[in-house]
């Protein structure tokens, strides 16, 4: 514990050297990322130690504020989601160097390092005031972070609008920890008071839970900001708040999950409904969406969804007392934590690398960039495949591991059967419309012919972006050749998240080790059958068995590169199917003459919640208040006379 | 208890209603002034013990609420050129029937409040009384010099409880109030020339458009 508080810390200061950075030479300016990797990496070492080997510490000290103490404890829950926060960070702090490059970037760095520190203290706190403040901190930075190129209005926008979704999520939170912590004069996490799972109080704690941190993660509907903000985000803090931060309201949830040791049945469905609209509704609408780091964002919510899923089967397991369907359907909902925290990131930064060398995320106007930045695209398209659920990725893996809780859960009959086969079916077409949400994205901007010149200027990027994109990559392929390894690593988390004794919990770890130990094998093979076509059509290319020439064009006379088939092209099937849901906007157009010239198509997918649910909603609210403003006059005798008219009262009906 | 200290306690409620009663605000700076007199010769009157915390309060008080600030608000009211307090909210009249009900309002919470019985049965109305009047005045009136002398009024109210429960605070607290007061008295005084500069009126009213 002491070395990870001295990695904190060195990453405090670090971020505390960044700020003041600004006007020091350039090769001082590396310093403070440099720190806060060096930092970060230390701090990696105590979580390991935790996580593979189930070791607990503590630490404590007493803090003046009323209901606070400074308790921390590092349990494998918390390492387990620690070791994203300092890994990913460290990796997006190195992409970041050269992201940036020039501009004054130590507000960058003060937040960027605050950020990391306080998602830390998230995961580690033990005591309700420290978690909340914590989490304001984290909350507050990631809103500099998100407004970092604060010159552009819909940045602004997006800023504020995390704000606010941030700040209705907390006041849940603070009602949700009050509640707990009544009869406590300390509100620490083991003092407080739990009443019975199937009890309304219990309920009401948990609804509170759900959307408190439900807000952080991105269920729908309450996942309004996140295809505002992640978009208006530079890459890197992109890929960390995508890859971490909204996995800190799944973390919040899985704590306070644990505080049950058996949770009502009721909650595990409605984490399955909520998973599945999270999920299908996330994918449809990344369908629609042209701007690249918008589909990404949607995709936030679907994979959130996935992870929502496994959850709602794990607490199902726990509550039917079916350690199985326990341990694989948190197993699942967990290992796809830590899947989305890696393929996510790697799709944001190369999504970053793209935006940023052609200047625009639009996939409308990019292609055919895999020539020019073969790395990046690389990259990218194994973050796609993981994404999508294909072997052998890691994405495959989680998703796997869901899927064969679900069909435990088949075997419990009743209605728990009949949500694990709405898992089962939902799963399956969350992948299929992710798969083809991918291959649009990928296809679009990668593949094809340069659409309009940007992509002419394209270089690929410098080797600070490169290595944390590869090395994310790697992990995505390796998680997906070794599952069972990865398993056998992190089973002192499930032990704790299923909450089983060792005796009960080695056996359910042998079958589920020995089921991935087939999948990785399976995976082998499949990877070697890749490979083996791959080096034959490129042995029969070499040849000259295959020639080279243009895309087949229909047999047009004069192509050119605008006609080929666009992203909004490609999914257009799928968005015309789904309409009822998407509601897509498509501007009437207009064709005058009997020889039209110019013309042009724009179409817009709005969110349907945002359009349909909160703006009516918080319109109607602020005609309400605006009636308030009458008390807001400005005279000051009646500003007095409020106050005398309340103490007189307050006297009057103290002592009456 | 003396009928001196009781005769001295009437005055004092006395001069709240010809502060709640008068439009001039010359009579009004004087008033503020024979309260700080007042205020300084209650502990002489007194049954208990004289020592050289009171001694030092008393000419402190003496001098600050009886000579330095009356002298501050005259100054003021040359410098912003007003002389008397014109439409009020709450007319000259109407205050005193409001001063009266306030004191019957004091009289009733002096009883509910709980307190030693050593308290006279006139200081602890008087001295709430005076916060009354003082915030009453702040309410219903509408220059920005009224409200400055209200703001002492009230506090001369919760000096005077200070000494109705016989409990005095230390000399330190006793002595950084009447600093701050100073303070504020003076800040007010530049505030009001500078208002009255700006705005050609120090009419608080119609300074509600600077809102927002």
């Amino acid at each position: 514990m002491e070395t990870l508080l001295a990695a904190l810390l060195g990453i405090l200061l670090s971020a505390v050297f960044g700020a003041i950075s600004d006007r020091l030479p350039g090769r001082w300016r590396r310093l403070a990322p440099a720190g806060l990797v060096v930092s970060s990496l230390l701090g990696l070492l105590p979580v390991l130690k935790t996580l593979l080997q189930g070791e607990i510490s503590a630490f404590r000290l007493p803090w003046g504020v009323p209901g606070g103490s400074f308790s921390l404890l590092l349990d494998p829950l918390s390492a387990f989601f620690l070791l994203f926060v300092l890994g990913l960070s460290s990796l997006a702090a190195t992409y970041a160097v050269e992201y940036l490059e020039a501009g004054r970037t130590g507000f960058f760095w003060f937040f960027f390092g605050v950020l990391t520190v306080s998602m830390s203290m998230v995961t580690l706190a033990r005591n309700a005031v420290l978690f909340l403040v914590a989490w304001e901190i984290m909350t507050l930075a990631s809103f500099f972070l998100v407004t970092f190129e604060d010159e552009h209005l819909p940045v602004r926008r997006a800023g504020w609008f995390y704000l606010a979704a941030s700040h209705v999520g907390t006041a849940f939170l603070l009602l949700l920890f009050v509640l707990l912590g009544r009869g406590t004069p300390v509100l620490d996490f083991d003092l407080f008071s739990f009443p019975a799972a199937e009890t309304l109080e219990a309920g009401v704690l948990f609804a509170l839970a759900l959307v408190g941190f439900g807000v952080k993660a991105g269920f729908v509907p309450l996942h309004i900001w996140l295809p505002e903000a992640h978009p208006a985000a530079p890459s890197p803090v992109s890929a960390l708040m995508s890859g971490v931060l909204i996995k800190m309201g799944i973390y919040g949830l899985v704590r306070v999950l644990g505080f049950w040791s058996v949770p009502s049945v009721a909650w595990g469905k409605i984490l399955i409904l909520v998973g599945l609209s999270s999920g299908i509704l996330g994918v449809l609408f990344a369908l629609a969406q042209h701007d690249l780091k918008r589909l990404l964002a949607y995709h936030s919510v679907e994979n959130i969804g996935i992870i929502a899923l496994g959850l709602g089967l794990g607490v199902l397991g726990k509550s039917l007392n079916q350690p199985l369907l326990a341990v694989w359907g948190m197993g699942g909902g967990l290992l796809h934590v830590a899947n989305h925290a890696m393929f996510k990131s790697v799709l944001f930064l190369g999504a970053g690398a793209v935006a940023r060398t052609t200047g625009t995320r639009d996939m409308d106007r990019l292609g055919g960039l895999l020539r020019k930045m073969p790395w990046t695209g690389g990259c990218f398209l194994v973050g796609a495949a993981a994404i999508t659920g294909i072997p052998p990725l890691n994405g495959f893996v989680s998703e796997f591991l869901i899927f064969c809780g679900a069909f435990h859960g088949l075997k419990a009959g009743g209605l728990p059967a009949l949500f694990s086969y709405s898992v089962v079916m939902g799963l399956g077409l969350i992948g299929g419309l992710a798969a083809a949400c991918f291959a649009k994205a990928f296809g679009a901007v990668f593949l094809g012919e340069p659409r309009n010149g940007a992509e002419h200027a394209a270089r690929e990027a410098g080797p600070l972006m490169r290595w944390p994109m590869g090395i994310l990559a790697a992990v995505c392929v390796l998680v997906g050749l070794f599952p069972g390894v990865v398993v056998e690593a992190l089973s002192p988390l499930l032990r704790q998240v299923s909450g089983l004794s060792p005796a009960d919990f080695s056996p359910i770890k042998e079958t589920m080790t020995g089921t991935l130990e087939v999948v990785s094998r399976i995976a082998f093979v499949f990877l070697a059958g890749v490979l083996g076509l791959w080096g034959f059509a490129a042995w029969r290319a070499r040849r000259g068995a295959v020639a080279k020439s243009v895309t087949w064009d229909c047999g047009f006379a004069a192509p050119s590169p605008r006609m080929q088939y666009s992203a909004s092209s490609f999914a257009q099937p799928f968005t015309d199917f789904f309409r009822g849901v998407l509601r897509t906007r498509f501007p009437p157009t207009v064709l005058r003459d009997l020889f039209p010239t110019e013309s042009a198509l724009h179409t817009k997918t709005p969110d349907v919640f945002h359009e349909e649910l909160y703006r009516p909603l918080f319109g109607r609210l602020k005609e309400t208040l605006l009636h308030g403003r009458r008390l807001q006059h400005g005279r000051l005798q009646l500003y007095v006379l409020y106050i005398v008219a309340t103490l007189v009262a307050l006297l009057v009906w103290s002592r009456g | 208890m003396s009928a001196w200290d009781q005769a001295l306690w009437v005055a004092f409620i006395l001069l709240n209603f010809l502060l709640l009663g008068t439009s001039r605000l010359s009579v009004c700076v004087r008033v503020l002034s024979a309260q700080g007199f007042l205020l300084a010769a209650l502990p002489w009157l007194s049954s208990s013990a004289i020592t050289g915390h009171t001694v030092v309060l008393s000419a402190a008080s003496a001098l600050l609420k009886g000579l330095v600030f009356p002298w501050f608000f005259m100054r003021a009211l040359d410098a912003a050129e007003v002389r008397r307090e014109v439409e009020p909210y709450v007319g000259f009249g109407a205050s005193l029937f409001v001063g009266l009900a306030a004191l019957g309002f004091c009289v009733w919470l002096a009883r509910a409040l709980p307190h030693p019985s050593a308290v006279s049965n006139v200081a602890l109305p008087a001295s709430l009384f005076a916060l009354m009047t003082g915030l009453f005045l702040i309410v219903s009136r509408k220059k920005a010099i009224t409200q400055a002398l209200a703001y002492l009024v009230m506090e001369n109210g919760a000096t005077a409880l200070g000494m109705a429960l016989l409990h005095w605070e230390p000399l330190v607290v006793e002595l950084g109030i009447l600093l701050d007061l100073f303070a504020a008295v003076f800040v007010m005084g530049i505030a009001v020339y500078h208002i009255n500069r700006e705005f050609d009126h120090i009419d608080t009213d119609r300074l509600n458009y600077l809102k927002d």
